[in-house]
């Protein structure tokens, strides 16, 4: 049985839920291997040769990888995948493995197992469903089983492997899509899926102006990544790469801090495995004391400034 | 050119799903079912583009029991020119639906396959990819703009940093995020004419597609509950609480 991880990298760097995906695979059981697809993505090989528990990386590196294109890097996985004879194909559920995963396993006439939570067995996994109200636990029966990792259900993997690092022939570039531009938020603060801390804001901040603000000081004391609610999204607080939800960055930090967030449900599934949960919200019904470890009835515009200056 | 939009039936959003007594299952009996609000999303964009001048028919397909009908009247209420029922009993998955939707693609050849990007209810994110794959076509997901011009598409959509702007040929799967645009209600006339507007059914094996299930469902069940927690008086409180109780600062 051998199991083929797909990195997610930025051709320099892993990105943190390619370490949660690998303690996933390592619990199915197994050898691991890696395939790096990109352009330039010598670093993020040599980065996966590190990690502890991968008995090989597989490199395609060529231009037609550089944008993570998903139909080229699907056509590269099933051809991979077929010629290695895996027992498992493994990436993280973010926007990247949602998009080209799927493709994977209809090329390999699989069902795709989404999300996936917990590993019961080589067969049996747990996912959530209905935003997380459910867990369902579902067994494939498929020769290949092709799984999406939610990174909040698994330690990121460390370091202390020295794998051998294998170059692979690129597939075809099929040339029927490509990126026009990207508009990526910059920032100097940890990645909102991998971060140890997260101060969040809702609609109760008022605008993005207050959002910034107010927030930012609390984030920089608190070394955070910021999140959003979906009404702060919607309101255009701040761009949609912020919102924590069922259909946004699912987070399970150390420390989540809710501010002016009244706690739907579609928010709730996005943070409701984080260790200890804060909600500073002036009205004591929100919905969001019922999961928060410490609640705080009060007005954020005063308590939000006394509380950065008391860190 | 013609637009295909696949919707899903599900649990209503407001309604809370069950887990039956004996987990093996939600239960599904006495409870509301609406559209999948992703795909209402799917069926606006199309009317949009429709409307714009770009598409010339909106086609809709429901896969799943007789009661999908309604969530097809639903979208002819919404303006879609006719409907297609693929009926069967056998619970479909993300796989089979792609199959039977690639049968009718290759029947209908439409331009444009717009769908949700998710249904709420198995929270899968897998129909759009797999059908695009199976079709040999493009696919931009997560979309919240589309614009169709000279034979291509370009489609900004939401991914994990920020936004991504894609441009794809034609024929391609487009599936639908959440600012995309704000789904219209149907009126009273339009729900009316909706009545009379053609609706066929066909059977899994008249397409030739083999739904059977790959995934078995051993159980299911609600996760443990988060217990709330204290309420804190003041700032200072909070902050005493969170280094001397929670060490987390």
């Amino acid at each position: 049985m051998a199991i083929l991880l797909i990195a997610e990298h930025d051709n320099a760097r892993l990105k943190a839920a390619t370490l949660n995906t690998l303690t996933a695979a390592a619990k199915i059981g197994g050898d691991i291997h890696v395939l790096v697809a990109g352009s330039g993505c010598g670093p993020a090989a040599d980065a996966a040769a590190r990690l502890a528990g991968v008995a090989k990386v597989l490199v395609a590196d060529a231009a037609h990888y550089g944008d993570q294109l998903a139909e080229n890097l699907a056509a590269l996985v099933v051809a991979t995948a077929q010629a290695g004879g895996y027992s498992h194909v493994l990436a993280a559920a973010s926007s990247q493995g949602k998009n080209f995963m799927p493709r994977v396993a209809a090329l390999l006439d699989v069902a795709q197992v989404s999300d996936i939570v917990a590993v019961e067995s080589a067969d049996t996994f747990v996912r959530p469903i209905y935003a997380g109200n459910i867990l369902a636990t579902v067994k494939s029966a498929d020769a290949v089983k092709v799984i999406t990792v939610r990174p909040t259900g698994f330690d990121a993997a460390g370091e202390g492997g020295s794998a051998p690092v294998e170059a692979l022939a690129a597939g075809p570039d099929l040339g029927i899509s490509k990126v026009v531009s990207r508009e990526l938020t910059v920032s100097a603060r940890p990645e909102l899926g991998a971060a140890k801390v997260v101060v969040s804001g809702g609609r109760g901040l008022g605008s993005g102006e207050n959002y910034h603000k107010l927030l930012e000081p609390l984030a920089d004391k608190l070394g955070a990544a910021l999140g959003a609610s979906r009404a702060a999204v919607d309101a255009g607080f701040v761009p949609n790469d912020y919102q924590v939800g069922q259909t946004g960055k699912i987070v399970a930090p150390q420390l989540y801090i809710a501010v002016g967030i009244s706690g739907a449900i579609q928010h709730l599934a996005g943070m409701k495995e984080s260790k200890v949960i804060v909600a500073i919200n002036k009205d004591p019904e929100a919905p969001i004391f019922q999961v928060a470890d410490y609640g705080l009835v009060a007005d954020l515009f005063t308590a939000i400034p006394e509380l950065t200056a008391a860190l | 050119m013609k637009i295909l939009v696949p919707v899903k039936r599900v649990i209503d959003y407001n309604v809370r799903p069950r887990v039956k007594a004996d987990g093996s299952a939600v239960d599904l009996a006495n409870v509301k079912m609406a559209m999948n609000p992703f795909d209402e999303i799917a069926v606006e964009e199309a009317m949009r583009l429709k409307e714009a001048g770009i598409a010339t028919e909106v086609v809709v397909v429901s896969c799943g029991l007789p009661a999908c009908q309604e969530t097809l009247r639903t979208a002819l209420a919404l303006g879609a020119d006719r409907a297609i029922l693929v009926e069967t009993d056998v619970e479909l998955q993300p796989l089979a639906v792609a199959k039977l939707l690639k049968a009718l693609a290759v029947q209908e050849a439409p331009q444009l396959v717009i769908l949700g990007k998710q249904a709420i209810d198995d929270d899968s994110s897998q129909t759009g990819q797999m059908l695009a794959a199976l079709m040999g076509w493009p696919q931009a997901v997560f979309a919240s703009k589309v614009t169709v011009v000279d034979g291509k598409a370009k489609v900004a959509r939401e991914v994990d940093g920020g936004t991504e702007t894609l441009e794809v040929s034609l024929p391609a799967v487009v599936t639908t995020d959440l600012r995309l645009n704000e789904p219209r209600y149907a009126t009273l006339p339009n729900i009316m004419k909706a009545k009379k507007k053609p609706l066929v059914t066909v059977k899994p094996a008249d397409l030739g597609v083999d739904v059977a299930p790959r995934l078995a469902t051993l159980k299911v069940a609600e996760p443990a509950k988060r217990k709330a927690g204290a309420m804190v008086a003041d700032v200072a409180a909070l902050v005493d609480k969170l280094k001397n109780e929670a060490k987390v600062i």
